[in-house]
C-alpha cells in the first residue's frame, strides 16, 4: 500500500503504480465478480441463447431445436397469457409506484411530526414489509375469502379473488400495504437530510403547510424519490410469491405476472425455450426502467 | 480472515456432509401430493414407517411436495436435473407426459411370478384407464399402480334439504333437478345478500377445473375430453360446450357463487353451511364426515343424458435410471402398500378414497364401516359409470390451456364457444407433435 | 440525530392546528390502525381455540393448542434451522465480498473502475431471483440442486451491499489509513483492525436488510429444495398451508404463519428504532 504515498516521478511510474493498484482492486473485486458472473451475467446470456430454441416436452427425446425468433413471435402475436401478464405487470407498476410513494411520503411526514404514539405508528406502518410474501398471502387469502372471511363481515357478496375484474385490484391493495412502509423509511431519512434553515426561512416568509411541502420538502426529496422509484418499479416485476398461494395467476390469467409466468412455463410446463424468451423480455424491461432512470436523471443517487 | 475462512469451511463441510449416511439400508425418497383435507400426509408417513418396521432393509422417506401439479413439477425437474427418484406417488394423469419422457418402468416387465401377476390384475378396471397404455398389438402395459384414487361425488346438506322442503333422501338425479334444487336451496337474507348458495362446483385453476368440466361431459353419454391415446382433445365438441354452458348457467341464475369458487375452500364452504351441495372428490369423505355439524348425504352425479364421473387421484410410478436394487425395493414397497386388502381398506376408511381392489370391500373392517356409513360406497358404486380422467401428452401445458378457458367462461370474460374453440386450437398445436 | 431534534423544535415552535391538519392526523392514525388489522387478526386466529376461529366476535381465552397441533404436523424445527443456516451463510459471505469490493470502489483508482461499477449495478436491476430458470440449471449442473449451499450461492455477492460499504468507507477519513500504513500494517490487517469497527453500523444495516430478504425469500428455495429436511420456513409454510387450506383449519394456517413471522417481528418490535434507522441508513444514497 505504501506505494501510493510515494510522490509521482513521471508518467511511467504513475502508470506502473496504477497497474499495481488495478491488480489489487481486481483481486478485491474478484469474489464478487465471480458470483455476479455466474448468477447474473451468464444467466442473462444463457436465457438469450436458449430463447432461440424450441425446448419443451415434445423435444425432450430429440433435444432442443433451433427456431430463431419463433418464440418471441409467438409471445408477441399469439400468447394471450403473455399479453395478460405483460398488461397486469404494467398496471401493477403504474398503480403501486405512485401510490406507495404518496403514502410513503405521508407516512414519513406524519411519523416525523407526531408526538403521541410515534413508535407505535412507525411500527404499524413498517411491519408489513418485514413479513414474507407467502405469509402475507395466507393472511390476505383469508381476509378476501367470501362470506366468512374478514371482509365477508362487511359484505358477504364480495368475491374479489375469483372475479377477473377485481382480482388485480385486490392484490394491488395488498402489495401497497406491504410496500408503503418500506418506502416510508427512505423518506424518513430523506426528511432528516433537509436543512432545517429552509423551513425556518419559509416560516418567516409566512408560507403555509402546503406551500412548504411543494416548495421545499418535495423538491428536496427528489433524490430519495428517484431511488424509491427504482426500488418500487423493479419490485412491481419481482413480487410474485403471493400468486403461488392466492390465485396461480387466475382467474383466466387476470392476475398473472411475467415472473410467475416464467415459473409456470419453466417448471410447471417444462417449456425452457418459452420461459427463456419471457425471461429475456423481463430482463429488457428491467434494464430499460433502470437505464431510463439512471441515464436521464440525477446520477447522484448512485454516485453519492 | 483465517477465522472467517475457518467458519466458512466448517459451514460448507457441515452442509456437504448431510447426505452420505446409512450404508445397509436402501433409502428411497418418495414425492407425494395431497389435495384433500384431513391430513393424509400423516397417514402416508405412518404407512412408510410401518413398512420400514416390517422391512428393515428398506426405508421410504415420504416427501410431501404440495398439490399434484407441484409434485409433477418437482419430479420432472428432478429427472431433468439427473436426480431421478426411484419411486413417486403422482397424479394418474401425468402418465402420458412421463411416458413420453421415456422414464417409466412398465410393471408387466417387473411382475415375474404368478403372485405378482395376480396382484397386477386385481385392481378395478375403471382405475386402470389412467394407469396403463395401449400397445400397437391391442394389449395394454401398466405403468402406474392406483393408490389414492377417487371419483367425483356430490355431497349435500340434508338439513338444508329439509329446511326448504326437499326430501333429504332424494338427491337430484338429473341436471334439471340439480338446477331446480340448487335454486331452492339458495338462501338470501333480508338485505338480499346470499347466505347460502345452492351448489358449488369449484372452477379455479389452482384446483381441478378441467376435472369438474368432465362431470358435465361424461354425464352426456360418456363424452370425454380426450382420445384414449392422449393425442387428441375434444374441447370444442358440442357436448363440451353444452356442459360448460350448463355449469355457467348455475352461476348465472345465482345458485352458485360468482366467478371461480376455489377447490381448496369448497369443502369448508360446505362445512360452514355456505353451500348446500358440492361436487368434490370422494377423497374428502372422511374429512367431511369428521367435521360436518349437520346431517349430510352423498350421491352419484346428476345425469345429463347418462350417469358418469371421471376417476381421479394418484398412481405409484417407478422410474428408470436408478440402481436396480432401488427399483426392486420400491417395487416391494408398492406391492406392500397396494396388495394387502386390509391395508387398502383401512386407507379408504381413513380418507374416503376408493379402495382400489374389490377384495378390500370384502374385509371385515370394510363391511362394518360401510354398514355404519353407507356413503362410503357411493364412489365405488359410481365406478360403473366412471371414465378416465383427462390425460394427454404434455399434460402440464394442455391442462393449463383448458383450465384457463374454463376460468374465462366461468368469470364471463368469454363465451363458451369462443373460449373452447381457442383452447382447442392451442391444444391442437401442441399435440400435433405427438400424433 | 441532532439535526432532527433541532428541526422538531423548530416545527414545534411554528405548530398550529388547522382543520386540514386535524383531518390529516386523524386519517393517518386511522390508517396506522388499519395497517395493523391483518396482523391482529392473524395473531387472534392463531391463539383462539379452533372451533371459534371463524367467529369474529367470539371472545375466548387464548390457547396454545393450535401450535401444539401444527408443531407435530410438520418439521418446523428443521425449517427454522434451515432458514437460520441460509440467513447466516448468506450474511457471512456477503460481509466478506462486500467489504472487499466496497473498499476497492471507495479507496482505489484503477483501470476499468467505471465499467465494473456499471456491471455491479446490473445486479440491482436484475436480481438473481428474476433469473430463476437459468440459475436453477446452473445450480443443478453444479450438483447443488436440493442443497442449502445451492439456495444461498446466487446471493453471495451483493451490489447493494457493496455500494453501501463504499459510501460508508468514503465517509471515513483517509488519514486513518495513512497512519496505519506508516505503522506498517498490511492491507488485510488494516481492514480488520481499523475499518471493521467503524463499519459496524454498515454491517448492521446491510445485515438486517439482507437477513430479512433471505428470511422471506420463497420462489427460489421452492425451486431448488426438494426434500423436507432442507426446506426453509417460507417453503414449509406454503406447502403446509396448501394441505390445510380448507377453512376449518384456518387456526392451523394462522399458527403456522405466526411461527414463520414471529422471530423477525418480535426482534423488530423490540429494536424498532434500530431497525428503522438501519433500513433508512441503507437508503441514504
Amino acid at each position: 500500500m505504501s506505494q501510493r504515498q510515494i510522490s509521482v516521478q513521471g508518467p511511467q511510474r504513475e502508470i506502473a503504480k496504477k497497474w499495481r493498484v488495478t491488480r489489487l482492486a481486481w483481486g478485491l473485486l474478484l469474489p464478487s465478480l465471480i458470483f455476479l458472473a455466474i448468477f447474473t451475467f451468464y444467466p442473462i446470456g444463457y436465457s438469450v441463447y436458449m430463447s432461440f430454441f424450441k425446448n419443451n416436452m415434445a423435444t425432450y427425446a430429440t433435444g432442443p431445436q433451433y427456431i430463431g425468433l419463433a418464440n418471441y413471435i409467438t409471445l408477441f402475436t399469439q400468447d394471450k397469457v403473455f399479453a395478460a401478464s405483460f398488461r397486469n405487470n404494467l398496471i401493477v407498476a403504474v398503480v403501486t409506484v405512485p401510490t406507495s410513494i404518496a403514502l410513503g411520503v405521508a407516512m414519513a411526514i406524519f411519523a416525523n411530526q407526531v408526538k403521541v404514539g410515534k413508535g407505535a405508528v412507525r411500527v404499524s406502518y413498517f411491519y408489513p414489509s418485514l413479513l414474507p410474501m407467502v405469509a402475507v398471502a395466507n393472511i390476505w387469502l383469508f381476509i378476501y375469502t367470501p362470506m366468512y372471511g374478514l371482509l365477508g363481515y362487511i359484505n358477504p357478496a364480495w368475491h374479489f379473488l375469483t372475479n377477473p375484474s377485481t382480482v388485480l385490484g385486490a392484490l394491488i391493495v395488498m402489495l401497497i400495504w406491504k410496500q408503503a412502509g418500506y418506502v416510508m423509511i427512505f423518506y424518513i431519512s430523506g426528511l432528516q437530510n433537509i436543512n432545517s434553515e429552509l423551513y425556518e426561512a419559509a416560516r418567516i416568509d409566512g408560507a403555509n403547510a402546503r406551500q412548504t411541502f411543494w416548495k421545499i420538502t418535495w423538491p428536496m426529496l427528489k433524490p430519495t424519490t428517484l431511488y424509491v422509484m427504482i426500488i418500487t418499479l423493479t419490485n412491481a416485476y419481482k413480487m410474485v410469491d403471493h400468486l403461488y398461494i392466492m390465485t396461480k395467476g387466475g382467474p383466466g390469467n387476470s392476475s398473472n405476472m411475467l415472473l410467475f409466468y416464467v415459473y409456470q412455463k419453466a417448471f410447471d410446463q417444462s417449456n425452457t425455450g418459452m420461459a427463456s424468451a419471457i425471461t429475456v423480455v423481463l430482463v429488457v424491461i428491467l434494464l430499460v426502467i433502470t437505464c431510463v432512470q439512471f441515464f436521464t436523471q440525477d446520477k447522484r443517487i448512485f454516485y453519492a | 480472515m483465517k477465522k472467517m475462512l475457518a467458519i466458512l469451511l466448517t459451514l460448507l463441510f457441515v452442509l456437504g456432509m448431510v447426505p452420505a449416511m446409512a450404508e445397509d439400508v436402501i433409502e428411497l425418497d418418495m414425492y407425494f401430493p395431497v389435495s384433500v383435507g384431513g391430513g393424509p400426509d400423516a397417514l402416508i408417513t405412518a404407512l412408510c414407517e410401518e413398512f420400514h418396521a416390517e422391512n428393515p432393509g428398506i426405508k421410504v422417506n415420504p416427501v410431501y411436495a404440495g398439490s399434484y401439479a407441484d409434485t409433477r413439477t418437482k419430479v420432472i425437474a428432478a429427472i431433468q436435473a439427473g436426480n431421478t427418484p426411484a419411486i413417486a406417488l403422482m397424479f394418474s394423469i401425468d402418465l402420458y407426459q412421463l411416458f413420453s419422457m421415456g422414464v417409466l418402468y412398465n410393471y408387466n416387465d417387473l411382475c415375474t411370478t404368478e403372485e405378482d401377476l395376480a396382484w397386477l390384475n386385481g385392481f378395478y378396471p375403471g382405475f386402470m384407464e389412467n394407469s396403463r397404455l395401449p400397445q400397437p398389438d391391442g394389449s395394454f402395459l401398466t405403468y402406474g399402480i392406483p393408490w389414492q384414487r377417487s371419483t367425483i361425488i356430490m355431497y349435500y346438506n340434508k338439513d338444508a334439504f329439509a329446511e326448504v322442503g326437499l326430501d333429504p333422501n332424494a338427491p337430484p338425479t338429473t341436471w334439471q333437478e340439480l338446477e331446480d334444487y340448487a335454486v331452492k336451496l339458495t338462501k338470501k337474507d333480508a338485505a338480499g345478500n346470499v347466505e347460502r348458495y345452492g351448489i358449488q362446483i369449484p372452477s379455479d385453476k389452482a384446483g381441478y377445473a378441467y376435472w369438474m368440466l368432465q362431470t358435465f361431459t361424461l354425464t352426456q353419454d360418456g363424452q370425454n375430453l380426450m382420445s384414449s391415446d392422449g393425442t387428441e382433445v375434444f374441447f370444442n365438441h358440442e357436448k363440451t360446450i353444452k356442459g360448460i354452458e350448463f355449469w355457467k348457467h348455475l352461476t348465472d341464475i345465482g345458485a352458485q357463487a360468482p366467478g371461480t369458487p376455489k377447490w381448496s375452500t369448497t369443502v369448508s364452504d360446505f362445512l360452514e353451511g355456505k353451500v348446500a351441495m358440492m361436487y368434490h372428490t370422494t377423497g374428502n369423505l372422511t374429512n367431511v364426515r369428521k367435521n360436518a355439524t349437520f346431517e349430510f348425504g352423498t350421491s352419484r352425479l346428476a345425469a345429463g343424458t347418462s350417469y358418469g364421473s371421471p376417476t381421479g387421484g394418484g398412481n405409484f410410478y417407478l422410474f428408470k435410471g436408478v440402481p436396480e436394487e432401488q427399483t426392486q425395493a420400491a417395487f416391494q414397497f408398492i406391492k406392500w402398500m397396494t396388495g394387502n386388502p386390509e391395508r387398502v381398506a383401512q386407507w379408504s376408511i381413513d380418507t374416503g378414497y376408493v379402495a382400489t381392489r374389490p377384495e378390500a370391500y370384502e374385509t371385515q373392517r370394510m363391511i362394518e364401516y360401510t354398514e355404519s356409513f353407507p356413503s362410503a360406497l357411493t364412489a365405488r358404486d359410481q365406478l360403473e359409470y366412471a371414465y378416465a380422467e383427462f390425460s394427454v401428452y404434455d399434460q402440464g401445458n394442455v391442462q393449463d390451456i383448458l383450465d384457463t378457458a374454463i376460468e374465462e367462461v366461468m368469470t364471463g370474460q368469454k363465451g363458451a364457444a369462443d373460449a373452447l374453440n381457442a383452447a382447442q386450437a392451442q391444444a391442437d398445436a401442441i399435440l400435433m407433435d405427438y400424433r | 440525530m441532532m439535526m432532527r431534534l433541532q428541526k422538531n423544535r423548530l416545527q414545534a415552535a411554528s405548530w398550529k392546528w388547522t382543520p386540514g391538519k386535524v383531518i390529516g392526523y386523524a386519517f393517518m392514525y386511522l390508517f396506522a390502525l388499519v395497517c395493523l388489522i391483518p396482523l391482529i387478526w392473524m395473531v387472534r386466529t392463531a391463539f383462539i381455540p379452533q372451533e371459534h376461529a371463524l367467529n369474529l366476535f367470539k371472545v375466548a381465552a387464548p390457547t396454545l393448542d393450535n401450535f401444539v397441533r401444527i408443531w407435530n404436523a410438520a418439521s418446523w424445527s428443521t425449517y427454522y434451522i434451515n432458514t437460520f443456516i441460509i440467513v447466516g451463510g448468506v450474511l457471512l459471505m456477503q460481509f466478506i465480498t462486500i467489504t472487499m469490493a466496497g473498499y476497492a470502489f471507495a479507496r482505489l483508482e484503477f483501470y476499468g473502475k467505471n465499467t465494473l461499477f456499471v456491471l455491479f449495478l446490473t445486479q440491482i436491476m436484475i436480481a438473481a431471483d428474476v433469473l430463476i430458470l437459468p440459475n436453477y440449471n446452473t445450480i443443478s449442473g453444479m450438483g447443488l440442486a436440493n442443497t442449502l449451499l445451492g439456495t444461498m450461492m446466487p446471493f453471495f455477492a451483493s451490489a447493494m451491499g457493496t455500494f453501501l460499504m463504499r459510501q460508508t468507507i468514503k465517509t471515513i477519513p483517509f488519514e486513518i489509513e495513512e497512519a496505519a500504513t506508516i505503522d506498517g500494517c498490511s492491507l488485510f490487517n488494516m481492514i480488520m483492525r481499523i475499518y471493521l469497527p467503524m463499519l459496524v453500523p454498515c454491517y448492521i444495516a446491510h445485515g438486517l436488510i439482507a437477513a430479512s430478504y433471505q428470511w422471506n425469500n420463497f420462489l427460489w428455495p421452492l425451486i431448488v429444495i426438494n426434500s423436507v429436511s432442507k426446506r426453509p420456513l417460507t417453503v414449509g409454510l406454503a406447502i403446509f398451508a396448501m394441505s390445510y387450506e380448507t377453512g376449518a383449519q384456518w387456526s392451523d394456517v394462522c399458527a403456522a404463519t405466526f411461527l414463520t413471522v414471529a422471530p423477525l417481528l418480535i426482534l423488530f418490535f423490540i429494536f424498532q428504532k434500530r431497525f428503522i434507522e438501519s433500513f433508512a441508513y441503507s437508503g441514504i444514497k
